[in-house]
This record gives C-alpha cells, sequence and structure tokens, in this order.
C-alpha cells in the first residue's frame, strides 16, 4: 500500500506528470531491451574471427582480438611491460595517497606530479640502460591518451593560473599579453591549433631542429586549455572579497605569498566545477590528434574498423570507446565532486 | 616622543573626485587617536593610506620614520609594522582561527610554526577566545570574529594599531565585548588610531579626536575640549547627532 501511494505521489500526480511518467516508461521499453539484447545476450565473446560471430549481437571478439592495439596503439609486444609498470605505480600511488598521513601526502603528490611523469616518459621512449628505443609515432591507444592528457593536464593548470592572475595584473605589460594569448586561443579551433603544431610549425623552425611531433601536440592541447583555463579561475579570483586582499596585505603579505596562500586557495575552491569541466573537455578533445597522425584509442579503432578481415566492426569499437571515456570522464567528475564535499566540511 | 605617524597636505582623488584635502595629521608614539565624521567623508581612506593600501597623490606621509611613496620598496615591512582592523573583520575563511593569526608570522616574519602558534595562542588568550583556536571563522559570532582579527593583527606585534570601524558590523551585544579588547590594548601602550562612532570609547582611551568632513580635517582637539568646546559648526551638529 505504501509503496502504491508513493508511486501515485511521486509519479502520477498530476495528467501532465502521468503523460510524462508513461512515455518516458514507453521510451525506456522501446530502447533498453534491444540494447542489453545486442550487448549482452545476443552477443559473442568467445573465438577470435569475424567469422565466429554468428549470433547477430555483438561481435566482442573484434575488441577482444584489437585489445592490445587499443590500449598500447603500436608499441611493441614485448616492451608494453613498461606501460603496465608505470601505469601500475601510479595506480598504486594513488591507493596508497588515500591512506597516507598530510605530512608524506605532500611529497608524494609532488612526486607524482613532477618527477614520476619524467621518468614515465624517458622509461616510454627507451634509449638509455639497454631500454630499446621505441618512437613516439609508435605510441598510440589509450595510452596516447593518457599521456596526451595527464600531460596537459598537470601543465594547463599553473599556466591558467598564472594567466588568469596576468590578466588580473596592474601591470599593463603583462595584463595585455595575457588577454592577448587568452583570447587569441580561445578564437582558434584545436583542430587548426593541431594542425599547426604538427604540420607547419616544423616549417617554420630552422632546420636541423627537431622537436618531437608529440611534444608540439603536447604543447599546443597545453596552451589551448591554459586559456580556458585562465577564464574559469579568472572568475574565481573575481569572486574574493576585496577584504581578503586587504586583509593579506595588511599583515604584511606581498602580491605572490597573498595569492598563494589567501586568494588562490579560495578563488579555487569556488571554481572546482568548472576546472573539472575542462580537464573532462581536455580529455575528449584528445582524438582531434588524429590530424597529425596520432592514434589514440579512437585512432586505433577507425584503424581496425577498416582492416579487410574485420570489416562492419565500427559499432563495436565505437561502443567501446565511447565505454572507456566514460568510464574516465566520469571518474574525473566523481572525484572532483568528492573534493567539493572534502573541502566543504572543513570550512 | 616623536611623531610615528606624519602626514602633510596629503591630497588624494578617485579619479575626479577629491577625497582627501591638504590633510595634516600626526600620531605620536603611544597616542591614541580617534578618527570621526559623516559618512563618505574619507575616514576610511585616510588611515587605508597609513599602511599604503590606498596611494595617495599628493603630499606626504611618513610612517616611523620611513616615507611612503611609489619608490617605497620594503612595502611589505612598513605594513607588518602597522596592524588594521577591518569593519568586515576579513578573516581568512578557509583558515582555522589559529593558522590565521600564525600564518603571516611564518611566511612574513620567518618564524617557525611552533613559535608562530604559541605567540598566536597568547594574544588569542588576551582577547580570550583561546577555546576557539582550532575553530574557521564561520563558526564564530561577529564578536569573537572581530577580536580574532585584533588576535591576527597583534601576532605580527606592530607599532601601531589601526581600526577602521571595528564595531560597525555588530550586534549592540557584542559591541562590549570588542571594545573591552581595545581599552586593554590601549592601557598596555599601543599607538592607536581608532575611526569610530563610539563616543564612550572617544572619551575613555583617546588622546585626541578628530573630526573630519567632506574631505576635509575639520577639527582635531584633545578629547575633552573635542566634547567641551567644538568650534566649528559641523562638528557641533555632528556631535548633536551622535551624542
Ligand atoms: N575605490 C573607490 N573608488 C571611488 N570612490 C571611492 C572609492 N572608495 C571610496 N570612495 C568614495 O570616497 C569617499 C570617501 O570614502 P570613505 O570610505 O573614505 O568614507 P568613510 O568616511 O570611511 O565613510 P563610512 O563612514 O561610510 O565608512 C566616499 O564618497 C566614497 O564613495
Ligand atoms: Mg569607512
Amino acid at each position: 500500500m505504501k509503496v502504491l501511494n508513493y508511486i501515485r505521489k511521486r509519479f502520477f500526480s498530476s495528467p501532465i506528470d502521468a503523460f510524462l511518467t508513461l512515455s518516458i516508461g514507453y521510451l525506456i521499453y522501446l530502447t533498453i531491451p534491444p540494447l542489453i539484447n545486442w550487448t549482452l545476450i545476443d552477443a559473442t565473446f568467445s573465438g577470435n574471427t569475424k567469422k565466429d560471430c554468428v549470433a547477430g549481437g555483438a561481435c566482442w571478439v573484434f575488441v577482444k582480438m584489437w585489445f592490445n592495439r587499443f590500449l598500447y596503439g603500436l608499441y611493441p609486444n614485448e616492451e608494453i611491460w613498461r606501460i603496465n609498470f608505470a601505469f601500475s605505480i601510479l595506480i598504486i600511488s594513488i591507493i596508497v595517497y588515500r591512506f597516507l598521513n598530510p605530512k608524506f601526502k605532500k611529497y608524494l603528490f609532488i612526486f607524482l606530479v613532477l618527477p614520476f611523469p619524467i621518468l614515465s616518459l624517458i622509461l616510454f621512449s627507451g634509449g638509455l640502460l639497454g631500454l630499446p628505443t621505441v618512437d613516439t609515432s609508435e605510441w598510440g591507444g589509450l595510452f596516447l591518451t593518457l599521456v596526451i592528457s595527464i600531460f596537459a593536464i598537470i601543465f594547463c593548470f599553473p599556466i591558467g593560473v598564472l594567466l588568469a592572475m596576468g590578466r588580473k595584473s596592474n601591470l599593463p605589460v603583462i595584463k595585455y599579453f595575457s588577454i592577448g594569448f587568452i583570447e587569441f586561443w580561445r578564437g582558434v579551433p584545436l583542430i587548426t591549433v593541431l594542425f599547426m603544431a604538427g604540420v607547419m610549425f616544423p616549417l617554420l623552425l630552422p632546420s636541423g631542429t627537431n622537436l618531437d611531433k608529440l611534444v608540439r601536440v603536447i604543447i599546443a592541447i597545453t596552451l589551448f586549455e591554459a586559456a580556458y583555463m585562465a577564464e574559469v579561475i579568472r572568475g574565481g579570483l573575481q569572486a574574493v572579497g576585496r577584504g581578503q586582499y586587504d586583509a593579506s596585505k595588511a599583515i604584511g603579505m606581498g602580491y605572490w605569498k597573498s595569492h598563494i596562500f589567501i586568494i588562490l586557495p579560495q578563488a579555487l575552491k569556488l571554481v572546482i566545477p568548472g576546472i573539472a569541466n575542462t580537464f573532462i573537455a581536455l580529455f575528449k578533445d584528445t582524438p582531434l590528434v588524429f590530424v597529425v597522425g596520432l592514434l589514440e584509442i579512437l585512432g586505433m579503432v577507425n584503424l581496425a574498423k577498416t582492416n579487410p578481415y574485420w570489416l562492419g566492426m565500427a559499432t563495436e569499437g565505437y561502443v567501446f570507446v565511447a565505454f572507456v571515456y566514460w568510464i574516465f570522464c566520469f571518474a574525473m567528475s566523481r572525484y572532483s565532486l568528492s573534493i567539493e564535499e572534502k573541502l566543504k566540511t572543513t570550512n | 616622543m616623536g611623531n610615528i605617524i606624519q602626514l602633510n597636505n596629503v591630497n588624494k582623488w578617485y579619479g575626479d573626485f577629491h577625497v582627501l584635502k591638504d590633510i595634516n595629521f600626526e600620531v605620536n608614539e603611544k597616542e591614541k587617536v580617534v578618527i570621526c565624521g559623516p559618512s563618505g567623508s574619507g575616514k576610511s581612506t585616510l588611515i587605508r593610506c597609513i599602511n599604503r593600501l590606498e596611494e595617495h597623490q599628493k603630499g606626504e606621509i611618513v610612517v616611523d620614520g620611513m616615507a611612503l611613496d611609489e619608490n617605497t620598496k620594503n612595502i611589505s615591512a612598513i605594513r607588518s609594522e602597522v596592524g588594521m582592523v577591518f569593519q568586515q573583520f576579513n578573516l581568512f575563511p578557509h583558515l582555522s582561527i589559529l593558522e590565521n593569526c600564525s600564518l603571516a608570522q611564518i611566511w612574513v616574519k620567518k618564524k617557525t610554526k611552533k613559535d608562530s602558534e604559541s605567540l598566536a595562542m597568547d594574544y588569542l588568550r588576551k582577547v580570550q577566545i583561546e577555546d576557539q583556536a582550532l575553530k574557521f571563522p564561520g563558526q564564530l559570532s561577529g564578536g569573537q570574529q572581530q577580536r580574532a582579527a585584533i588576535a591576527r593583527a597583534l601576532c605580527m606585534e606592530p607599532k601601531i594599531m589601526l581600526f577602521d570601524e571595528p564595531t560597525s558590523a555588530l550586534d549592540p551585544e557584542m559591541i562590549k565585548e570588542v571594545l573591552d579588547v581595545m581599552v586593554d590594548l590601549a592601557k598596555g601602550g599601543m599607538t592607536m588610531c581608532v575611526v569610530t562612532h563610539e563616543m564612550g570609547f572617544a572619551k575613555e582611551v583617546a588622546d585626541r579626536v578628530v573630526f573630519m568632513d567632506e574631505g576635509y580635517i575639520v577639527e582635531a582637539k584633545k578629547t575633552n575640549d573635542f566634547f567641551q568646546n567644538p568650534e566649528n559648526d559641523r562638528t557641533k551638529l555632528f556631535l548633536s547627532q551622535i551624542l
């Protein structure tokens, strides 16, 4: 009885409510069962060629056979342990991080943000300590997605902070440089920026100098996203009252100390959702690196689906990529929420 | 006893608006000066010029022997000699009361965390909120917040304390607890410059009272004189309204 009452109150309290409830129910009935049939019930999981897929549903054999390529790109199979090793350390560190006491947390955080990515890059490229060199043109798949987004995220954040502060600076040179920089990068589409970085930029360099394509692409994405980050953070800076600036100046803190200890902690806290948004957008922009011939996970799927033995597997590939992207984006979104919650309770 | 604060012919504009007009003003060491006047007369602007939260365009300001102008390099050093208490408290909301009081000691005065916190606790005890040390500003009453703000300023061990209407944002029942702290501070020999409309406080602790109107210092006198023989009509009018 209670349940019936509850249902009536929540879903059928007025004719419009009842109509909405019924039509949404009908939509769910139309879409969900076929989707489940396709992805699970009629799907094929075992086998190792396209011919094994006869059930009519999704052919996950495709994803299974190409799994390593989707994850690692064209990275040589016998060197894949390097990637697994670095990412295992990353995952273990993140788990350990939660249980550390605050004192060590700080050091682990600094290690993860600076030395660790550099060391990983050296490990991935090889050429040292008897590790064979793996050219960045062989990097690909989810591995490449993560390398690009992690580096771009790490660098675009501090640059964004500096640009946001620069835009509010009293020094005209710094102010107009920041405004010009932000408006330039916000005004051009990422795909052209990547094209310029990948194809045009080398032509402008003096011959003989050579900056790796992947590095150029990471720099381009970093600067592009830094401009967006700057505007998000500027919103936070503007929301911190003038009294906070006055008070920190009045106790003798200069520009940098005021910002580091007083203004930025408050400003950043206010714009955590916007920062998370920018990171997620950055992550989802990475497939565009295909314009310079880099194949991250979506690029690898596009490559695989044109393989003569696997024609017609595009849907499975795209669903898989969508799922992987969703997991990462959802995780970022949850993580930002949890930070928000944590900062709320201490204040 | 020399002048620890000296303003000669100070003028300040906000754009075209002339806020401070030919201000001549001095404060001796250990002197307590109360500044009063109608809203918009430039009181806040005047004391904010003393620690250069505002810049003046003409005239000279000398604080503890150091002239404040565009060339002043060690502005932070001067500011840490001059404590300031604001109408809106302006505590740092993301830091505990103890951190509010120790942060600048650590990063400006380069003291150890331990020393800074023990001094902070001394001052929090002095303003009687040592039991609130670990709370955040948002968890304190207005009166407690203002006392914390006073403690924060005192932690820098300033030679001069500036107060800008420290009790105007408080509920009546909390005004006294803040004024008591200020009276104590005055009796301890601090040099103080207080913008306030609390004439009871002025009569009790001020050596001199300065009356401002429309950017001018209209009248500046010994406290008794000020209340008993105001000369200017505007002063008389103001006093008749406020007493
Ligand atoms: N940043 C500013 N820009 C422009 N005008 C300002 C600025 N700050 C203050 N003023 C103006 O300068 C005048 C003096 O302001 P000030 O705050 O010094 O007055 P006050 O005597 O402290 O008044 P109150 O009792 O209301 O605090 C006012 O008319 C005010 O509108
Ligand atoms: Mg004022």
